[in-house]
């Protein structure tokens, strides 16, 4: 599957113009969609909005990146993905936009992001999240972003979560 | 967990359709029955095998803000630190993991100005320093979890 970039500067992020209608189309669906023939109507009739205006409105959300995708969350531990590490990998600056959306494009990275160094203690730039069913896979996956990277690549570190703190996860409010 | 499932799980981390009726186009490429397939995906529901099967929206253009923060915590202030900043509505998950930075949460605020409020609040309040690590570039990349 092709990686690809969407966003540049986290602080220049375009907000997309949604209105008391989307926004509650939005609170009516974060949690999920209805598991019924037309869940579309189902939304529809819930907020008394014509289903044909709910569907018109989603389908803007998502050309507009509002909704980033349609579909199931898979729980990854559930599915044997016990190993869940988080590689961070020091590039040269100019070569971060390349060698992120190479990193990108490997199948067992789920997530990718430049982030800020803080120097002295934290020298890298490149966060990418790998999985595997134990920590050999995982190590595995690691080596073969260092492979890619080759002399681009100035030092990693792989960091594995032993404990979770907390968990609420994300709820929007809008 | 059968066949059907796999493919389910598989096929269905993205492109679910805005339709009149979704569940019956997608059931139609699956082989599936429309009735099937909105059977299996409450099962995996409800057996935790899916965490949630709708639209993921995107925070940040939606006008709020989300960072990535790190710190790095002595072994014996750890929990009194974890304490603090759990306590914080603004924490949507935080974890501990084995490094010299040691505690690593994830800060959702409605606006952007509040992160930097909600982070000297922290430091005032632990008394240690938070290294925000928001996103600067995202490589998107297409989800998938094998089933």
């Amino acid at each position: 599957m092709q990686a690809m970039q969407i966003k540049t500067q986290g602080a220049e992020v375009d907000t997309m113009p949604i209105d008391n209608t989307d926004r509650r189309i939005i609170a009516a669906t974060q949690a999920g969609l209805p598991l019924v023939t037309r869940p579309y109507h189902a939304i529809g009739e819930q907020l008394g909005i014509e289903p044909q205006e709910v569907m018109r409105r989603m389908k803007r959300m998502c050309a507009s990146g509002v909704i980033r995708r349609i579909g199931a969350v898979p729980n990854h531990y559930a599915l044997g993905y016990q190993a869940n590490g988080m590689s961070v990998w020091n590039v040269p600056d100019a070569r971060v936009r390349e060698l992120g959306q190479k990193i990108g494009d490997l199948e067992f990275v789920s997530h990718c992001y430049h982030r800020p160094r803080h120097l002295p203690d934290w020298p890298y730039n490149v966060f990418a999240m790998v999985h595997g069913h134990d920590r050999a896979e995982v190590e595995q996956q690691v080596k073969q972003i260092a492979d890619l990277l080759g002399d681009a690549n100035q030092g990693h570190a792989v960091l594995y979560s032993t404990r979770i703190l907390k968990k609420t996860g994300l709820r929007i409010s809008v | 967990m059968d066949t059907a499932d796999r493919a389910i799980i598989n096929n269905l981390q993205g492109g679910f359709p805005v339709a009149e009726r979704p569940f019956a186009e997608v059931a139609a490429t699956l082989g599936l029955s429309e009735e099937d397939l909105i059977s299996r995906i409450g099962k995996l529901l409800a057996q935790g095998t899916l965490t949630r099967f709708g639209p993921m929206y995107h925070a940040e253009r939606l006008g709020g803000a989300l960072t990535l923060a790190a710190m790095k915590i002595p072994a014996d202030e750890f929990d009194r630190v974890a304490e603090i900043v759990n306590s914080f509505p603004e924490v949507a998950h935080n974890y501990a993991r084995d490094h010299a930075f040691n505690m690593w949460f994830v800060l959702a605020t409605e606006t952007p100005e509040e992160i930097g409020r909600v982070i000297a609040d922290i430091e005032h309040k632990t008394g240690y320093t938070v290294h925000n690590m928001p996103k600067l570039e995202e490589f998107f990349v297409g989800l998938r979890f094998e089933a």
